[in-house]
């Protein structure tokens, strides 16, 4: 096994692909936290505690669930907007739990707006502007949503979670694979159920996601 | 829309059953039948479930791009066309990939190298397009006899790259191959090569699965790219790259979008293994002596252990069946025990046998050859020639016979 760990960093200037460091994706009906595969359970409980943790914690929906190109995206919408609010019932106050979106991967320069959306050709742009030390993306594609994950574990602090539909995410700190309406709706139950047991690190998160 | 699960059971317009893939290849009657390795390449893209093959068919190496026209007329491919060049076939597959299509074609040495611009653009572009490479020379002056060169030049392309020894093989990996560079975590075109002539024209036992069974369609959904948005990466990075914009931001995306396309590479490794019954194949690795090699080179390697054996020469076999992924881990194990290494080839500069270098401890164990090349032969004399001299045997030269 790897002793590579998946980490948040700043990591390096460019650091490397999670799966060239021997990194290996969770098989179907589990997950992987740091890079070590770990049971669904386990990871529910370590993405609530990072999210309730967080001084900034963050969905990022992608394209795949913020249209409604099939039921299924519709109603995985609905569940994250649900896991949002959750979210956002649950963090004590001097916590922002915040939603933004990733609508398209087009190329914007010189810049985009960090005020309103992320994009994955600079998304460390998004998460230094806002001060955000803990992300999840969903509904991104698997290429864009790994091309995202690297760049910001290569320069900022922040944790990443991916809740991906397909096979998951090595360069995300914590991932799910195959995710459903379901699954989005366990961790909003998870984080309701550890509602207040979890101290979040307002003083060392301060100043945000370091840059 | 319907998934590839969700049609299993059900009929093509040709009749052919959907068919869940491992039963298809693992479980269902299979049929021998004696067919020339261009014959096998047609048979399997009938159980493919293909939906475009473009075509430039004058190569003289492998007939399969002219019989899979074959298949069109009969109706087992959706679309099938010629281009004006193989430079062209490949960016035309690159379209029908972008589309959603599962696309299969074929090329040839100089109609590889012509092409080789459209194989990174693939892989960076995600694009599952399998490519048989039927090897042959390509350096002036022009051979169409067996030569793996070409091969070198697609290992840094970021495709798979896999190099099948048999018709068998061949017909096997065609159908697996998709169900790899199709996983959304990998989402690579895959070079699927052979030994052009030794395998393409000459005829061998295959056992075939049947032909009334195929494999489930491509789902272009669930690609880690999105199909077919002009506005987006990869296709409007066609016209709108990277590298126009010359800033640091600019230029780590797209480190991190070439650090991907390897990620991809190593992630196919599960995949394979599961498919191929892993990434090499093993046969007394406890001998002092191996021979690794890849492709016909295998069934030469095996027959010169063969005459070996009747000299009381006890010699191992590795045979190395995907080349991306490197097997680096496996070969490193195989090889463990061995004091010499062989590594015969069918091309001039001997890369297999620099991997192998490139990969174990004390790569001074490592005989690059016997190399052959140009369309040669290589007589498993000559590979047992080779051991006998390193091992300070006495042994006679195939090239002194008849004088």
């Amino acid at each position: 096994m790897s002793e590579y760990r998946v980490l948040p960093g700043p990591e390096h200037f460019l650091p490397p692909a999670a799966a060239s460091m021997g990194i290996q994706l969770p098989n179907p009906g589990e997950a992987h936290i740091n890079g070590v595969i770990a049971s669904e359970d386990k990871a529910y409980e370590e993405a609530a505690r990072q999210f309730l943790m967080a001084k900034v914690p963050t969905i990022f929906p992608g394209p795949l669930v913020l249209w409604a190109w099939n039921e299924k995206a519709a109603k995985k919408a609905t569940a994250i907007r649900h896991l949002y609010n959750t979210l956002k019932d649950c963090v004590q106050p001097g916590q922002k739990a915040m939603l933004i979106p990733m609508p398209d991967y087009r190329p914007k320069y010189p810049k985009i707006n960090p005020e309103v959306e992320i994009n994955p050709n600079h998304p460390n742009l998004t998460i230094w502007h806002n001060k955000i030390d803990c992300c999840m993306f969903v509904g991104v594609h698997c290429h864009q949503a790994n091309l995202s994950l690297k760049i910001i574990r290569g320069g900022t602090s922040c944790y990443t979670i991916a809740m991906c539909a397909q096979a998951g995410h090595e360069d995300a700190m914590l991932s799910f694979r195959d995710a459903s309406v379901e699954k989005i709706m366990k961790l909003a139950d998870t984080i309701k159920r550890l509602k207040g047991t979890v101290q979040p690190r307002l003083e060392t998160a301060k100043n945000g996601a370091s840059s | 829309m319907a998934t590839p699960h969700s049609v299993i059971g059900t009929q093509n317009k040709k009749g052919q059953t959907y068919t869940d893939p491992w039963k298809l290849l693992h479980e269902a009657p299979r049929t021998p039948s004696f067919f020339t390795g261009s014959e096998v390449i047609k048979e399997a893209v009938r159980r493919s479930s293909c939906d475009v093959m473009i075509a430039y068919p004058i190569t003289p190496q492998s007939e399969a791009a002219a019989l899979i026209g074959e298949l069109f007329a009969e109706g087992y491919i959706g679309d099938y066309f010629r281009g004006e060049s193989e430079f062209a076939v490949m960016s035309q597959c690159a379209g029908a990939a972008f589309g959603g299509a599962r696309v299969f074609t074929t090329t040839a040495g100089p109609g590889t190298m012509r092409a080789m611009e459209n194989f990174p653009m693939w892989a960076g572009a995600r694009l599952p397009i399998q490519m048989i490479v039927t090897c042959r020379g390509i350096n002036s002056p022009l051979s169409i006899q067996p030569d793996t060169l070409e091969i070198a030049y697609l290992l840094n392309t970021g495709m798979l790259v896999w190099h099948a020894e048999t018709a068998q093989d061949f017909f096997d990996w065609i159908l697996k191959g998709y169900m790899v560079s199709e996983e959304p975590d990998v989402h690579l075109p895959l070079a699927l090569c052979c030994d052009g002539f030794f395998v393409t024209h000459t005829k061998d036992v295959v056992n075939l699965t049947p032909a009334d069974m195929c494999l489930p369609p491509y789902d272009p959904y669930r690609s880690p790219v999105p199909c077919m948005d002009m506005e987006c990466p990869p296709v409007r990075m066609m016209r709108d790259p990277f590298v126009m914009k010359s800033n640091y931001i600019s230029y780590a995306t797209h480190a991190s979008w070439q650090q991907e396309i390897w990620a991809a590479i190593e992630r196919s490794r599960k995949h394979s293994i599961h498919w191929l019954n892993g990434l090499i194949d093993t046969e007394n690795v406890d001998a002092d002596i191996l021979i690794v090699a890849s492709g016909t080179a295998v069934s030469q390697g095996r027959e010169a252990i063969r005459l070996l054996e009747e000299e009381g020469v006890r010699c191992g076999l590795v045979k190395v069946k995907t080349l991306r992924p490197w097997p680096e881990e496996e070969i490193r194990e195989a090889t463990k025990n061995a004091k010499h290494i062989f590594v015969p080839e069918f091309n001039v500069t001997g890369w297999l046998a620099k991997e192998i270098r490139a990969t174990i401890p004390n790569p001074h164990r490592v005989h690059a050859g016997p190399h052959v090349c140009g369309g040669m032969t290589m007589p498993p004399e000559i590979i047992v020639s080779e051991i006998k001299t390193a091992l300070g045997m006495k042994s006679f030269s195939l090239a002194g016979r008849g004088s």
